[in-house]
């Protein structure tokens, strides 16, 4: 009996390995090879860090991954704001209100992207206003803004609602209640809303597409152009890439690592 | 003029112009270029034209294939993984669903591109040949590798929720662990499967990046269409878009969809 339940466990966590395995494979076998001396993959040659270099050494890659970075602060940032005030307003408006911003507000998360950025970008050019940074930007909050509320949305729903109460009771202003009462209890949601729309205007390339100016590119604009097109050179850019998605992944597992460890010391101290 | 005071309602001004500036109003747009021609008269012509054109019905039916066979693949791989870690007993289970999570954060182009460089590595060994030309497999395996987490968040969240008191009800009651498990388990996690499929079924439908990386630009489905229109005729491809439109609507409209505002992507983590 106990060899069976044992057997059964291991089978379980193998599925789990097994699809784990799925996911990471191929983003650390490009690891391995983003240290080889060749651009070819599948033969090891040597070790050397020549496609970092040339990574590094490109003045076009590095502006690319600017642009990424800055655009998806940006946007987070507008989207949180956005976000955050709509979701508070949202929350004390009418049923009825409520709803219908609630609806509209689903819209881009499960539309299509596609469908999101071609209705962008045909409005842009039927209204006149011409592709730059700021259409751009627009595009990246309509995409990010509805999680940012989604993710606000359930904590203003948990808040004690006296509070706000007994704070305006108290002589505080709304707007002083707002910041001093209601903002603290929600702020989980506003990090985590925050979080996601980081995530989402990193990963995105669709919106980005219809909705950048002219010559501007992102990582997702750049890498999806030189691989499917075919630019000039590709051979170089393409092996530099491998480098760039094993920094990124090198990244992201510290930043993991990090907070989880910094997680468990506030538990700790909080004990 | 007195400046209207302060509520905490006229927060949501912000938000809400913001929506009809750029949500609202593209979905008008893409209506009205939908039903225009290039003189801008009102004109049934692409609505015929699409619904008449059986190269465009067949990819619509070749995406929705594909969108099928993704889905399911993802539920078979999620289910049990989402099963299996939220009913451990694991202290650390969060991490092992956080290195499911993980891979979401590299930009989706380039795990794509790192699954390209390794496909075109295994089909240069002789027992792996035919890798090179199953383009559907590769675009297949390609969406399942990047929609799998989408997948699996919602399911872990649904099954987390699930009362332990009722599995032991269960028990109690003489069911059996297939039982317990059809009874209970799967009707109680039937939202996160609902949620888990929209968040894979529509991409899977229209991320053509995926299928132009990995399938040699040969398999072509309803987001590339609409690209390709999108160079040389606007009309056209806003009619395609607007189809897409009434299809997400109706089917989230079906699942109940706008009414839980849980359970969405992410939203919960």
């Amino acid at each position: 009996m106990n060899k069976k339940k044992l057997l059964l466990s291991c089978l379980k966590w193998a599925f789990v390995g097994l699809a784990l395995l799925l996911l990471y494979a191929p983003i650390l076998l490009l690891a391995v090879y983003s240290f080889d001396k060749t651009d070819m993959i599948g033969k090891f040659e040597g070790f050397s860090l020549v496609h970092y270099a040339a990574l590094f050494s490109d003045s076009k890659v590095l502006g690319m991954i600017g642009n990424t970075l800055l655009l998806a602060l940006a946007a987070a940032v507008l989207s949180t704001l956005l976000g955050t005030t709509g979701a508070l307003g949202m929350f004390y408006c009418k049923k009825r209100i409520k709803s219908a911003i609630h609806v509209v507000s689903q819209i881009p998360v499960i539309n299509a992207e596609i469908v999101t950025a071609l209705a962008l970008c045909v409005t842009f050019v039927a209204l006149g206003i011409p592709k730059s940074y700021f259409s751009l930007l627009i595009g990246h909050m309509v995409i990010c803004t509805p999680f940012v509320v989604l993710s606000v949305m359930p904590k203003l729903k948990q808040m004690d609602n006296s509070l706000y109460e007994a704070a305006l009771d108290l002589g505080a202003s709304p707007f002083k209640a707002l910041m001093k009462v209601v903002l603290p209890q929600i702020i989980p949601g506003v990090i985590s809303g925050f979080m996601l729309a980081i995530t989402l205007s990193l990963d995105d390339y669709i919106v980005t597409m219809y909705t950048r100016p002219a010559g501007f590119e992102t990582i997702s604009t750049y890498v999806y152009n030189a691989t499917t097109k075919g630019n000039a050179h590709t051979a170089a850019t393409l092996s530099s890439f491998w480098a760039l998605t094993t920094i990124i992944f090198v990244i992201i597992v510290l930043f993991v690592v990090v907070s989880n460890l910094t997680g468990k010391k506030r538990k700790e101290a909080d004990r | 003029m007195k400046f209207p005071r302060f509520t905490r309602k006229t927060l949501c001004i912000p938000y809400a112009v913001f929506l009809i500036f750029f949500v609202i109003v593209p979905m008008l747009v893409i209506l009205f270029y939908a039903f225009t021609d290039d003189e801008m008269h009102v004109s049934f012509e692409n609505f015929i034209k699409f619904f008449s054109d059986p190269t465009k019905l067949s990819t619509i039916v070749y995406s929705l294939v594909i969108a099928l066979v993704t889905t399911v693949v993802c539920l078979v791989i999620a289910y049990p993984v989402a099963y299996i870690l939220a009913r451990s007993k694991l202290k650390k289970k969060f991490v092992i669903l956080m290195l499911f999570v993980l891979p979401m954060w590299i930009n989706f182009v380039l795990r794509v591109n790192a699954l390209r460089e390794i496909f075109n590595l295994l089909s240069r060994s002789p027992a792996l040949e035919w890798l090179a030309d199953a383009n559907y497999f590769k675009t297949v395996f390609g969406m399942v590798f990047d929609f799998l987490p989408f997948m699996i968040l919602p399911l872990y969240t649904t099954i987390t929720k699930i009362d332990n008191s009722l599995y032991e009800a269960s028990a109690d009651l003489g069911g059996s662990a297939l039982t317990t498990f059809s009874r209970v388990t799967l009707p109680l996690s039937m939202p996160g499967i609902m949620s888990g499929v929209t968040m894979v079924f529509l991409p899977s439908m229209t991320n053509y990046v995926v299928s132009d990386m990995l399938g040699n630009a040969k398999v072509t489905i309803i987001g590339k269409f609409i690209y390709d229109y999108f160079g040389n005729d606007w009309h056209m491809g806003s009619m395609i878009a607007l189809v897409l439109l009434v299809v997400v609507f109706l089917s989230t409209w079906l699942s109940g969809g706008f009414t839980s505002e849980e359970n969405v992507r992410g939203a919960n983590l």
